[in-house]
């Protein structure tokens, strides 16, 4: 990693093992439907996979998702409410993964009741996970209500994914203001489901746009890649393979995480633009 | 990468509606009392210089996360001895 003259400090500090324990990351988004659950299970896969020891942890709590996208859902014994309200002991609704020993899952409860969690007893698992693992992710759901503040309670780090479509830039401008009023900023941005041909005919808002709206930094921009619906119809995250270019782009915002500097993946063949697009990510990550 | 497409399509014109739609979401007022700040900004101005009404322009901008008022509120001199209203 090379010195970054002028950069803003925006590059997510790497995260110190065993000193200060894990790094809490939360994804939210604000709108459903961008890609909060598939980022989570693809950054958890990816981060895994570069030896990493991982929680994640579904604080969709009455419309559990993780689990299927991680191909677990018929592992299911407790879940984080059950934790919570000691009907068992932590370890015990912990899903390993079967590939990736050092992945685990907390599933979400299936209840209704969205009091059953506070964001007191999510910083209280968090803080037991802590010295166990390197990474917990916490798949934020919809919304701004209370499950947003559960999950945003004991995150370090914030990564808010959007669609470069207009209510989902919307809701994740609304969400960087109630962050900032929580003190959980700055936060930085996953662009999801980008289509570099419809950004080419003016037709698509731009990684460029979206920044220049929101006015935060960049973590990743990961392309449309309809792989995605293959993989949850397999319950087999993207980051396993090698030849996916979402599962890629996936891969790179776990190397950023990790406090790596990773070049933006080449979405289409015109490389004059590269320099523009490398200054949107924190510290100016170089092409 | 990937560039500004051309100024044409309706990219750039989700991005202004999406300038438009933000400055009004983060100053976090509903539109009745933002009308009656207007009004209220008026009323103080027009204490001190007679306001040409038909020409005021108050409306919000957009500058990185901080939005701002921006006021533009031609007036005439008031005769002596003016009445506020």
């Amino acid at each position: 990693m090379g010195v970054n003259a002028g950069a803003a400090a925006s590059t997510p500090q790497p995260p110190k093992r065993s000193a200060t324990g894990a790094k809490v990351v939360t994804i939210t988004s604000g709108k459903g439907g961008v890609g909060k659950t598939t980022t989570t299970a693809n950054i958890g896969v990816a981060l895994a996979r570069i030896n990493q020891r991982v929680v994640l942890i579904d604080a969709d709590i009455g419309l559990r998702n993780l689990d299927i996208v991680m191909g677990l859902e018929n592992r299911i014994v407790y879940d984080l409410v059950d934790v919570i309200e000691g009907r068992c002991k932590l370890r015990q609704a912990m899903i390993k993964h079967k590939q990736l020993p050092e992945l685990y899952l907390i599933p979400a409860a299936q209840t209704r009741d969205k009091s059953a969690v506070s964001p007191a007893d999510m910083i209280k698992i968090a803080d037991q996970l802590r010295p166990e693992v390197d990474f917990i992710i916490i798949d934020c759901p919809a919304g701004i209500e209370r499950g947003f503040r559960n999950a945003v309670a004991p995150a370090d780090e914030v990564l808010i994914v959007t669609n470069p479509e207009i209510s989902a830039v919307r809701d994740a401008d609304r969400i960087i203001g109630l962050l900032e009023a929580e003190n959980k900023g700055p936060a930085h941005l996953v662009l999801n489901r980008v289509k570099p041909e419809m950004i080419r005919k003016g037709e698509m808002l731009s990684p460029e746009d979206v920044t220049d709206i929101l006015a935060i930094k960049l973590i990743g921009i990961v392309p449309e890649d309809e792989t995605v619906v293959s993989a949850s119809n397999s319950g087999t995250p993207l980051a396993f393979l090698d030849n996916s270019r979402a599962g890629t782009a996936y891969r790179n915002i776990a190397r950023r995480l990790m406090g790596e500097q990773v070049p933006f993946m080449q979405l289409d063949d015109n490389t004059g633009f590269r320099k523009r697009i490398a200054r949107l990510f924190g510290s100016g990550q170089n092409s | 990468m990937l560039g500004r497409g051309p100024k044409s399509g309706t990219g750039s014109k989700a991005k202004e509606r999406l300038q438009f739609i933000l400055v009004h979401d983060r100053i976090n007022l509903p539109p009745e009392q933002l009308e009656a700040m207007k009004q209220e900004i008026l009323q103080v101005i027009s204490k001190y210089v007679s306001v040409d009404a038909k020409n005021v322009d108050i409306a919000l901008q957009n500058r990185e996360r901080s939005p701002a008022i921006v006021a533009e509120i031609p007036f005439t001199k008031p005769v002596e001895g003016p009445d506020p209203d």
